[in-house]
């Protein structure tokens, strides 16, 4: 094996076992490389100036959506919007979609083990909009049932929101079969992938959702950049999301008509170092490989289950279908708080994640 | 941090463990919940007043070991004290921990609280161990105004 741990400066440099990547992962020097080579040859601003250096800028950032475009096999490059983040790209479309489609008596259908990301913005969307706001739960084995995504999902739905991978349980959800039950009720489907698009090839159109998004940061890339995938077809027929320049085709004084997708949902200067970096991860994840780098977290999770599992004051809250569990571990130690946990591992160079973390519901189930 | 015991030593392992201050008063005049979104860590602190003396403090509540031994053996400390000495060993307990006060006569004062000075040196921790010292501020605020 590779020993990859060498392409991480900041790996390289502190004795440290980073284990928080579902958080934010640490970057490549090859990532680093290539914001730097960005300000030193093209930075100017994208889609501006009619001189040479913008329209450089303009075609790394563009170049950058194809290369993201092609990663999670979108059908069109304009079906790739840039965002700061995941939870940008959900806001993006609880607005422009939720709000404006959504009426009293329409559904709302969420998983319990959702980021606050993806569930904060509906409950927005649920209280303006007057629709519920309804769950699917999990069951012992922490995954969601068959019954749950059957009962749940009905004709009253109009959004289903579902992680494709927990960042709590670690579960990787059945969202093939989530998705084709909702598309048979007449919902669309938003896919949460941020703990996914780092660990799984994606694939949106045989997926067939039609919206996913994801974080760059957690995926080796700089912080600030997100991607939210749209059919093009619904992105066409939604309203912008933030207004100002750069997403205009006529401004008048009281009126304004918008530019086509992409633009339309991108307003003032983007972050196109992040578009850069993220391309350059792309770069990086593609030259290892999907099949490597599923067989090295398999490998590294099931040593880290099977030496927990020994721990007899140890608690791990993990499917026991391993073909359902992706790299994440959240374990309690009897008696001891979390924050004390990871104060102690940290004593000893282990960076690991404690608290409550960003799912509440998901804790108030197992009542942490 | 160089060694673990010097934050989770006896006093603070005890009180975190088995506190006698986690209860409930009977005829509290004050009770405030403080809480810590980061980390979920909540406590709710309950004061008696006598004449401008705090008679008796109670607490109950959820937390890491740290938030719950630092609720506790205030209490211990602040009992007794009038309203404006607790004020000032509160000031001086804040000071402590973000370490803007290091003068050992001063922090002498802090009595048994003292034994949270090593939290300085954990940034990740110090709202854990001002989580009651922060609510107490407040329920005294309100007791003046």
């Amino acid at each position: 094996m590779n020993n990859y741990l060498d392409d991480f400066p900041l790996l390289k440099n502190k004795n440290i076992a980073y284990l928080d990547s579902g958080a934010t992962s640490q970057k490549p020097q090859s990532v680093l490389d290539a914001i730097s080579e960005f300000y030193k040859t093209h930075n100017a601003n994208p889609h501006r100036g009619a001189y040479e250096l913008s329209m450089e800028a303009t075609g790394v950032y563009e170049e950058a959506r194809q290369k993201i475009a092609k990663f999670i096999n979108a059908r069109h490059p304009e079906e790739v919007i840039y965002t700061k983040n995941a939870t940008e790209a959900i806001n993006l479309v609880a607005y422009s979609y939720g709000i404006e489609n959504l009426k009293p008596g329409d559904e709302i259908v969420l998983s319990i083990m959702e980021h606050h990301s993806n569930l904060v913005p509906w409950q927005k969307v649920a209280k303006v909009t007057g629709a519920t706001l309804k769950y699917m739960y999990i069951n012992d084995e922490y995954e969601i049932p068959d019954s749950e995504i059957e009962t749940k999902i009905t004709s009253k739905t109009k959004i289903v929101g579902i992680t494709h991978i927990s960042n709590v349980l670690g579960t990787i959800n059945n969202i093939e079969k989530i998705i084709k039950h909702a598309h048979k009720n007449g919902s669309v489907v938003l896919v949460d992938g941020a703990q996914s698009a780092p660990h799984r090839r994606i694939d949106v159109q045989k997926m067939d959702c039609d919206f996913f998004v994801f974080s760059g940061h957690k995926m080796l890339s700089p912080l600030g950049i997100g991607i939210l995938y749209g059919k093009r077809e619904i992105l066409n027929n939604m309203t912008p999301f933030l207004m100002g320049g750069d997403m205009i085709e006529y401004v008048h004084e009281q009126e304004t008509t918008f530019a086509p997708l992409p633009n339309k949902f991108e307003a003032g200067t983007q972050n196109v170092e992040g578009a850069i970096g993220l391309a350059a991860a792309i770069d990086y994840i593609n030259k290892i490989g999907f099949e490597e780098i599923e067989e090295i977290e398999k490998e590294l999770t099931d040593y880290a289950v099977e030496k927990l599992s020994k721990l007899e004051f140890v608690k791990m809250y993990v499917t026991p279908n391993k073909a359902n569990h992706s790299g994440v571990i959240s374990f309690n130690i009897e008696g001891v708080h979390p924050h004390d946990v990871a104060s102690i591992l940290d004593n000893f160079s282990v960076c690991v994640r404690s608290r409550k973390s960003l799912c509440t519901t998901t804790y108030e189930i197992y009542e942490y | 941090m160089d060694d673990l015991s010097d934050v989770y030593n006896d006093l603070i392992m005890e009180h975190s463990m088995n506190s006698y201050n986690k209860k409930n008063l009977n005829n509290a005049d004050f009770c405030e919940i403080g809480h810590n979104p980061n980390c979920g860590d909540e406590i709710t602190l309950e004061l008696k007043l006598n004449n401008g003396i705090i008679e008796d403090m109670a607490f109950s509540g959820h937390g890491c070991a740290i938030s719950q031994a630092s609720t506790s053996i205030m209490i211990d400390t602040l009992k007794g004290k009038t309203v404006e000495e607790a004020r000032k060993i509160i000031e001086t307990f804040i000071g402590m921990i973000k370490r803007e006060i290091a003068d050992e006569a001063e922090l002498e004062k802090l009595e048994d609280a003292i034994a949270f000075k090593n939290v300085s040196n954990m940034p990740a921790r110090v709202k854990c161990a001002l989580l009651a010292w922060h609510t107490l501020e407040g329920i005294l605020e309100k007791s003046n105004s």
